[in-house]
């Protein structure tokens, strides 16, 4: 047993760690929040130039092969520097679905360029009544000859707001909550018919509601067999939640290094702050809620790329529900302990805490792992 | 990154499993799997067969007949014993006052105490606290004058688990009251049937005698039987404690105590359907599974970084706060699933021999018992709170 990266991991998140640290101040995060594209394409470029876009993909196409652990790696340094870029939309969830459903063709089409930043892609799972339910589908896409005509709305599109590719669920047959009938489109997100509520995320991104009206695409951009989708969704939002979960204990490793500086600066009634045991406790709690993080997140990378089973299905569940109670005691915790300044949009902290909140609204809330682990749960 | 284990590891839990198939008798097994409680001679029965077997001192050096086993293999055997219902060791003698005596006794004491704890002879408990010395075990009071070639105790030690059975038990003793509170202690190893010392029962909650305080009136102890050095006991006190710290996050404790309780769940009867399968019920369980799950990889993470030369320190501290909490959730839990038949105390139904009619199902009476008796996870070795000023001092630096 040994649960230390590798020394190839190691360079991998030091790399990305330097990227960060040239890039990433706070004063030029939110430069990059605030411009019109959301974030910063310089940051995108260079995360392409320097292979760390192509991480997940094969060698063949300039990647990695890597799997859980090195997407970890990258995305905990992401979070660290509280990172707005869509690498986990893009490069995890959208490439991850092209590569597992799309063909020879398709592949060779979209990847590249997924691999090298030079494709952003967004991925449109939920919608507005689906509440984290990616089974939940109710935009229609109803065959033409050939061709596929989208009908519906998508919601809260991290990134679909800048994206040149949009991979979206639709319903080919069944019902609204079937698994079955679920289809995959990739469409241009320029096409006919599709427009885009674009707005700025709580947590310093940009997203977009997206309205399918009447969006006509070929054959060519059906992702894998009609109305199978549903398990390659699944699988895939199981590999971007361990990249999430890297990603959350990046944010809440910062957040409680905040913290405790401020513990050990701030003075009142003459000493500082953190000589009170009641300040101190929670530190304490706040740090023992990072390391059940740590856990989980360890053990869904090592599940991410491992075929589907219950057992994968249970330790992804079990991780999100962790990661989100955790992240959310965190932030909580953490505004508290520094009081009044954590409130402030001028001080870092308070951007970390709406991050760790947020990450909790991203591909399915504890309360919402909970209740598909606990129907997973095993009597013995 | 690996989360597995190697083929040597793999064998040795096939042995330690098949030891435990062969071995264990079930009678113990189950009254372990079922919260019931063990005699004294279910205790000294289980210890002669992991003795037999060279198991038994698992923190010792081979030279004194301990058994040295990686910090893997120890997880294992944990693991495994939990797993199979095997008595915990009472770990006054083998696994506390033995690993001081090792680092800080005299040759004639290793030579007089070591074997007879192996074979069972001596049945030690623990001298720590007192009455107006619980979390602030420093400011002890029981007293030890040097007169000649003994030393007098005078004073009252409490919350002596198990002291009914013992013979022996080491004490933490002030012999200097001129310096600061934690540099007049020593250690002291006192015979129970020297005159002048009284054990009194303590029943707790539960109804059941586990601890006890015990009285000392003029006992006059050899002075042979200090270890180390006077007034350099609370070194030693503090080393023993990192031993007990080992383990009190219980996680193979919690996952047999979880098992038991998806067992329970699955008999018991809600709405017409099984309990494990209410939406409210099976949340709980979920909740507390998934929180057992990110505590047994903190734990692994420990013990992979003690294989690899590290030191445990006050990451115990946090896994002791957060074990205790998810074994008290399980109890609780465990508790629940009985519904109205939590209440009635049938004690007759808790003893394993019973062959009457159940008022409910077989498991159920000692499960209210035995969740109030473990309120006391959270405050024995070192309370949670206790536990949070360790990591605040050691790791955050506060």
């Amino acid at each position: 047993m040994d649960f230390r990266l590798n020394e190839e991991q190691q360079m991998l998140q030091d790399t990305v760690a330097r990227l960060v640290r040239g890039e990433y101040s706070f004063e030029k995060r939110l430069e990059y929040s605030e411009s019109e594209l959301g974030f910063s394409e310089s940051f995108w470029k260079q995360l392409g130039e320097l292979g760390l876009m192509a991480v997940p993909f094969p060698e063949e196409l300039g990647g990695f092969g890597g799997t859980g652990v090195e997407v970890q790696s990258v995305m905990t340094e992401l979070g660290r520097g509280l990172c707005i870029e869509p690498y986990l939309q893009s490069v995890v969830l959208g490439g991850g679905l092209i590569s597992q459903a799309g063909n020879e063709q398709q592949k060779e089409q979209w990847l590249a360029g997924i691999a090298t930043g030079e494709t952003q892609v967004a991925v449109a799972l939920q919608e507005p009544q689906s509440f984290y339910n990616t089974n939940d589908v109710e935009t229609t896409a109803e065959k033409a000859g050939s061709d596929y005509v989208l009908n519906g709305r998508k919601a809260v599109v991290i990134g679909g707001h800048s994206a040149d590719l949009l991979v979206v669920s639709a319903r080919t047959a069944g019902n609204s909550r079937d698994a079955a009938g679920i289809s995959l489109f990739v469409i241009d997100a320029n096409a006919e018919g599709l427009e885009r509520r674009s707005y700025p995320t709580i947590d310093g991104a940009k997203g977009c509601d997206l309205f399918l009206n009447n969006v006509k695409v070929g054959a060519d951009a059906l992702l894998g067999n009609e109305g199978e989708a549903a398990d390659v969704i699944e699988y895939q939002v199981g590999r971007a939640i361990s990249a999430l979960c890297g990603e959350a204990v990046g944010v809440m490793e910062v957040a409680c290094d905040l913290t405790l500086d401020y513990l050990k600066q701030r003075k009142q009634f003459g000493v500082p702050i953190g000589k009170f045991q009641v300040l101190q406790h929670r530190m304490a709690d706040m740090m023992s809620e990072l390391e059940q993080a740590r856990s989980m997140a360890i053990l869904a990378a090592s599940v991410a790329d491992e075929p589907q089973s219950d057992e994968r299905r249970r330790v992804i569940a079990a991780a999100k529900n962790v990661i989100s109670r955790s992240a959310q005691f965190i932030s909580e915790k953490g505004v508290q302990s520094h009081g009044g300044i954590g409130m402030t949009w001028e001080y870092n902290f308070a951007h970390y805490a709406k991050r760790l909140v947020m990450i909790n609204h991203q591909l399915g809330d504890d309360d919402f792992h909970l209740e598909r682990y606990a129907a997973l749960l095993e009597a013995n | 990154m690996n989360m597995n284990y190697t083929a040597e590891e793999l064998a040795f839990r096939d042995e330690v499993r098949a030891f435990l198939d062969a071995k264990l008798p079930e009678d113990i097994a189950a009254k372990v799997k079922g919260f019931r409680k063990l005699s004294k001679e279910d205790h000294q029965r289980w210890q002669k067969i992991l003795s037999e077997q060279g198991w038994y001192a698992t923190h010792w050096p081979e030279q004194y007949g301990g058994v040295s086993w990686t910090p893997v293999q120890k997880h294992i055997w944990d693991e495994e014993s939990c797993r199979y219902g095997v008595p915990r060791s009472i770990p006054f003698g083998v696994n506390m006052v033995a690993p001081v005596i090792i680092k800080f006794g005299s040759e004639e004491q290793k030579q007089q105490y070591l074997p007879r704890i192996l074979s069972g002879e001596d049945w030690w408990c623990q001298g720590y606290s007192e009455p107006g010395a619980g979390s602030d075990l420093a400011s002890l009071k029981t007293r030890a004058v040097r007169e000649g070639d003994h030393y007098i105790v005078n004073g009252q030690k409490t919350w002596t688990t198990l002291g009914q059975h013992a013979n022996m038990i080491f004490c933490l003793v002030r012999t200097n009251t001129e310096v600061k509170a934690q540099e007049g202690i020593s250690f002291l190893l006192i015979d129970m049937n020297t005159p002048g010392i009284t054990v009194r029962p303590i029943i707790t909650l539960d109804g059941e005698h586990e601890v006890n305080e015990v009285f000392f009136e003029d006992v006059k102890v050899p002075v042979e039987n200090l270890v180390g050095e006077e007034d350099k006991g609370w070194t030693y006190a503090k080393y023993l404690l990192t031993y007990e710290r080992t383990g009190l996050a219980g996680i193979g404790l919690s996952k047999a105590a979880l098992t038991h309780l998806k067992q329970l769940a699955s008999r018991r009867v809600k709405n017409g359907n099984p309990l494990i399968q209410d939406p409210t019920f099976s949340q709980r369980i979920a909740q507390v599974e998934i929180d057992l799950m990110a505590a047994a990889i903190s734990n692994l993470r420990i013990v992979a970084s003690v294989e690899g030369g590290g030191v445990p320190g006050a990451e115990s501290s946090m896994l002791k706060v957060r074990g205790t909490e998810i074994r008290q959730a399980i109890n609780d839990l465990a508790r629940r699933a009985i519904g109205p038949y939590a209440i009635p105390f049938a004690e007759e139904e808790m003893d394993q021999a019973y062959d009457g009619e159940f008022l409910s199902d077989p498991d159920a009476a000692p499960l209210a018992a035995h969740y109030f008796n473990n309120r006391k996870l959270s405050i024995f070795g070192g309370s949670n709170e206790i536990q949070k000023n360790i990591v605040s001092k050691m790791i955050l630096g506060l």
